[in-house]
């Protein structure tokens, strides 16, 4: 029995790339050995995949409460007076009208109007931003901004060795963080009953300065799973407290999750995941982004001209896919119009699993803009054998409550 | 209980009990464990010749595919249809309930002991 190549982890083509770069480990990473996890390469590192099984941890994200260590991910800090004004050029949206203590989802564009890496941007202060950006790219969009900051009155720094990231997910998450000892909020009283009253005003895609033990966390009603949760950033050296608390007051309420649950989730959610669904190759429009890129702003930044101009006529644009049985559709198999040999090769699967709470297979694919239309038929090629999928709305699942 | 000492093993990652002619064939706790929880299995009917070292199945897992290749050439007498309707068998007990066929086998090749496959996947 072997594995087939490319399928057996969640990351993206870079990690790869990146397998001949020193290993780097989590700041939780004792605690994931204590906790008996598979560990897979992810951008250079080692994270957890699973810690028993994938589909119990979907399950515990999706019915109560999964924690999630994202260490990985790259945290960028913009300070300065004109940080809005550098990040409205670097990036394709208007960061400079959101609010301090406001989440937006953007995106890091090439000149072409390539996707170089989706990000969540947090503006933290009147003059400060931070960028998050997947593991594999961070480094990159550190680089990147840094050059197209330059005329601008801001400083970046890339402080992802210096910033963990735990997300608590699911309909648990908000009463177990209400119950973890241990937070407060700055200022003065600094007491859990004022932590409690900003956690329970938080609003979708905010996020506030908190303390836990005293020490700073930035608490963010973030995340990548289609439920409500939370994501929380602190220094490396309080992960593991912080971590510990959460599983200890949550009890049976909180798993902890690997990357293979965080994929199916996201897939679910019809969440793009940067290397399958986004790539340089891709502009906004074609992933179902065009509403990321704010046209609408006066000023110019990288990449606007390209995406005014938009993709080719015959460029594909990303669907979803849904489909019977149990075989499931994986990144990479082609897609065609047709049952039989001499059918045409329309597309390309992106990502695919059989969805854990739909009971179906699922997939997302890059297809001709002919077919995108739902309720389409489409066949995949699933090592040899073509099976029937019908085009159908993104995401495939969306929580209820 | 199986006794795992008393199986032979492949490089693939495959055990094979042997039972006179019959060999019952499974994949170990530690392809399950690679693998992680298997959704689908796709076995050959019985009837079916197979040919050693060629891809009869398929295992598939919320993350991967793996390939169930025929360790032995002959014919399959038997495909576990428990696995195929609780695919979950192969995880929960790899040496046993989650066993996924028998091959009334005209030759056998040399397998590795338990040995020599324990320090194959370095354990």
């Amino acid at each position: 029995m072997t594995n087939e190549p490319g399928t057996t982890s969640p990351e993206s083509p870079s990690a790869a790339a990146s397998a001949d770069v020193a290993e780097r480990r989590s700041p939780l990473d004792a605690v994931h050995r204590a906790a008996g996890a598979s560990f897979t390469d992810f951008a250079g590192w080692q994270m957890p995949v699973r810690y028993s099984s994938d589909l119990a941890e979907h399950h515990a994200v999706r019915n109560s409460a999964g924690l999630f260590d994202l260490s990985h991910m790259g945290e960028i800090v913009l300070i300065g007076p004109q940080s809005a004004a550098a990040l409205d050029h670097a990036l394709a949206g208007k960061l400079s009208a959101i609010e301090i203590g406001q989440a937006k989802y953007s995106l890091l564009l090439a000149d072409d109007g390539g996707i170089i890496d989706d990000l969540v941007v947090y503006r933290t202060g009147d003059d400060r931003y931070m960028v998050v950006a997947n593991a594999s790219n961070a480094a990159v969009v550190a680089d990147e901004l840094r050059t197209r900051a330059a005329g601008f009155d801001t400083i970046v720094q890339d402080e992802s060795d210096d910033i963990a990231l735990i997300a608590l997910q699911g309909p648990d998450a908000r009463a177990v963080l209400l119950e973890t000892p241990g937070f407060g909020v700055d200022g003065p009283g600094n007491d859990e009953e004022d932590f409690d009253a900003k956690l329970e005003a938080l609003k979708y895609y905010r996020a506030f300065p908190a303390t836990f033990e005293g020490e700073p966390v930035l608490v963010a009603r973030t995340g990548y799973t289609g439920e409500d949760g939370f994501e929380l950033y602190l220094a490396p050296e309080r992960a593991t407290r912080l971590w510990e608390a959460l599983s200890e007051t949550g009890g049976p309420r909180v798993t902890p999750c690997g990357l293979a649950s965080r994929d199916t989730l996201r897939l679910e959610a019809g969440m793009p995941l940067y290397g399958h669904e986004l790539s340089r190759d891709i502009l906004p429009v074609q992933a179902g982004l065009g509403r990321v890129v704010a046209l609408a702003k006066p000023d110019d930044f990288v990449g606007r001209t390209a995406v005014e101009q938009g993709p080719a006529a015959d460029a594909p644009v990303l669907v979803g896919l849904a489909a019977e049985g149990r075989r499931a559709a994986r990144a990479d198999y082609e897609v065609f119009d047709g049952a039989d040999a001499d059918a045409t090769r329309v597309g390309v699967i992106t990502s695919g699993a059989l969805s854990p709470t739909l009971g179906h297979p699922i997939a997302m694919a890059l297809v001709a803009p002919g077919l995108a239309e739902p309720g389409r038929e489409l066949f995949v090629d699933v090592r040899g054998t073509r099976i029937a999928a019908s085009v159908v709305p993104l995401p495939f699942y969306k929580r209820t409550a | 209980m199986t006794d795992q000492t008393a199986l032979h093993y492949t490089e693939e990652h495959e055990w094979i009990a042997l039972d006179g002619d019959v060999a019952t064939i499974g994949i170990t706790d530690y392809a399950a464990e690679k693998l992680g929880d298997v959704v689908f299995v796709e076995l050959p009917g019985a009837g079916t010749t197979v040919t050693e070292g060629t891809v009869v199945g398929e295992i598939e897992s919320t993350k991967s595919v793996g390939e169930l290749f025929a360790p032995v050439s002959g014919e399959v007498v038997e495909a576990n249809q428990a696995v195929v309707d609780s695919p979950e068998l192969v995880n929960s007990d790899p040496f046993g309930e989650g066993w996924l066929i028998k091959v009334n086998a005209s030759s056998l090749p040399k397998f590795l002991t338990h040995d020599e496959y324990r320090a194959l996947v370095g354990e």
